[in-house]
């Protein structure tokens, strides 16, 4: 454009670069250089070298919560790939009220995963509605430790993860499934295709793209999970702290008044290796999704 | 693809079945399908709000009438208000909202501005470093807060912002992907205006703020929203960065009172339910700006 002094840009740039700089840059630097150091919270730091990933790799509570974290991916995953899609086919469709009904659909969304995870604590807890339903129908003798059994208690995460998450997925597909063209689901009609083959060789195929694009997302917020575990054993990952992820534990070592900075900053680098990988192939398969299209 | 092949099956065939085979005099298997989405949608409905309501139902319950065992009812026989006012006793609630309000409202503010004057200088001006900054910008994206918490706790704590809100604020106060969001609405904005302006004499700041800026509001909307949901909804780090409980915001506030104080299942129900009506109130009048506003762009992260 118009003669500009070279600085003009940089003035726009300056709060955003700033905050960038300080909050997320300087960090990452940090992180990966005091993954090789004994860096405590107070302070001090020699370089170690690999020690911190030596001891990782002896770190039996490390495992136990990489442990937690993968069984969180393999159950939470699946789920949120194919409930929501159902759950968009059950609102894609012209008919009265049913912008309402995606709205509600909505709504786990909005709320503070704080909220959610006090409701679904209430809601299972030993003396609560679900396990009192189940004693009525006589399916259980004595109410499920939900949140006191480490192993329950992930699972109803899990329950809480999912529910929170079917409606934001929800809504990545219902753009997806405004790209089917209907003509597709008339010609299966007419060859005498039903409801589930439709769903099979029609919608599937035609929203795989998406399907993967979810799947990814998804599975970089569960490799995350925190907040869910944190709530529903208000602040003890379960009996023992069986319970805990990686980030549970990331932030236990590295952010008491004793952290070890060094230590968590490992670990930080270890999960920061899995996202990364995670993000990398949503790349991958985003680009070659719209090659697809394309 | 096999699917896309069999499109060329004769329209013709299939245009008379088109439309909504629902209407029309039409036989008894046509109306069941619409009947049938209606059960399933109520269904999830019920599963979705069911668990919202029966938080409300419980704070509403007075402390006489039991909210466990084999006489607890699904309503509450005489709603009262009361343990709304009891979680005011047992927490500071209001200073909660208020902390909160003031990051949220904040982060809005920091997020639309700072980020629409980056995302302006990345659409519009050529300038050297100008691909090495949208690069920067990108990468962020991929770099999980959880990665790098301990550091930017270190970094607040030597800024000497620990346990003030401004330290809470700090870290999302201008997110990459509201750069991102802001950058493409520049983008798609016809550049005659700002051109136009430009010969009338407006500087760069002026043709920023009295020209583009106003066009993209839409844009600016959907970055307000989704920074002020991220800000009021965000647990982890006011957990890490906010050690004294008169300092806490709501989502602190509210795990605070469930853990600490209470065992009045009650009061935290009415806690949880101060906390998310207001938002609930809100989406509910804005539902339609909030859809078109996801679909432009709001899912990418």
């Amino acid at each position: 454009m118009i003669g500009r002094r070279w600085y003009v840009p940089w003035l726009f740039l300056a709060p955003a670069l700033l905050v960038t700089a300080l909050m997320t840059w300087g960090p990452l630097a940090n992180t990966s250089v005091l993954a090789f150091t004994d860096a405590q919270a107070l302070g001090g730091g020699q370089f170690t070298g690999a020690e911190n990933f030596t001891r990782l790799a002896e770190d039996t509570e490390f495992f136990r919560a990489l442990g937690n974290t993968a069984l969180y991916l393999v159950v939470v995953v699946p789920a949120l790939v194919l409930l929501p899609l159902l759950l968009a086919q059950l609102v894609h469709a012209k008919l009265p009220g049913i912008g309402a009904f995606r709205a509600v659909f909505y709504s786990p969304v909005i709320a503070s995963m704080v909220v959610v995870g006090l409701i679904w604590s209430w809601l299972l807890s030993s003396d609560g509605l679900v396990n009192a339903v189940l004693v009525k129908l006589r399916l259980v003798a004595e109410p499920l430790p939900f949140l006191t059994d480490a192993t329950l208690l992930l699972f109803s995460c899990m329950l809480v993860t999912v529910w929170k998450g079917l409606g934001y997925y929800m809504v990545i597909y219902l753009a997806a499934l405004s790209n089917v063209p209907n003509e597709l689901y008339e010609a299966a009609r007419v060859d005498g295709a039903g409801a589930v083959r439709r769903f099979r060789s029609v919608t599937v195929p035609t929203v795989r793209p998406t399907m993967l694009l979810v799947g990814t997302l998804s599975a970089i917020s569960a490799t995350k999970v925190f907040a869910e575990i944190y709530v529903m054993s208000s602040g003890t990952a379960g009996p023992g702290g069986q319970a805990k992820s990686i980030v549970y534990y990331i932030r236990e070592v590295g952010l008491g008044v004793d952290g070890e900075v060094g230590y968590a900053s490992a670990m930080s680098l270890v999960l920061f290796v899995g996202t990364l990988g995670l993000s990398v192939l949503a790349l991958v398969l985003r680009r070659r999704g719209e090659r697809n299209e394309a | 693809m096999s699917v896309r092949e069999r499109t060329d099956h004769p329209r013709a065939a299939a245009a008379p079945r088109g439309g909504r085979p629902t209407r029309g005099g039409g036989r008894a298997g046509r109306i069941a399908v619409p009947a049938l989405r209606y059960v399933l949608l109520l269904m999830m409905t019920v599963l979705l709000v069911g668990p919202f309501l029966w938080q409300l139902s419980t704070a509403l319950k007075s402390t006489g009438e039991p909210i466990y065992g084999p006489d607890t009812t699904l309503l509450p026989a005489h709603p009262t208000l009361v343990n709304f006012g009891k979680v005011a006793d047992v927490i500071p609630v209001w200073r909660y909202i208020g902390n909160s309000a003031i990051v949220a409202f904040a982060s809005v503010l920091t997020n639309c501005l700072f980020g629409a004057m980056a995302g302006y200088a990345l659409a519009r001006m050529r300038f050297r470093g100008r691909g090495a900054v949208f690069a920067a910008v990108l990468a962020s994206l991929v770099v999980p807060f959880e990665v790098i918490m301990v550091n930017v706790f270190l970094t607040v704590r030597s800024l000497g912002l620990v346990d003030t809100l401004l330290g809470v604020l700090l870290p999302g106060a201008v997110s990459g992907l509201s750069i991102l969001v802001m950058r493409t609405a520049f983008l798609a904005l016809p550049k005659e205006t700002e051109e136009a302006a430009a010969i009338d004499g407006a500087g760069e700041w002026a043709r920023f703020w009295r020209v583009a800026l106003p066009s993209v509001r839409g844009s600016l909307a959907v970055v307000g929203v989704f920074s002020f949901l991220f800000a009021w909804d965000d647990f982890l780090w006011p957990l890490i960065v906010l050690k004294n409980p008169d300092n806490f915001t709501l989502t602190v506030g509210l795990q605070y009172l469930s853990g600490t104080f209470t065992n009045d299942q009650r009061v935290v129900a009415a806690g949880t339910m101060i906390a998310v009506i207001p938002l609930l109130a809100v989406f509910f009048a804005l539902q339609r700006m909030f859809f078109r506003g996801i679909g432009e762009g709001g899912v990418k992260g």
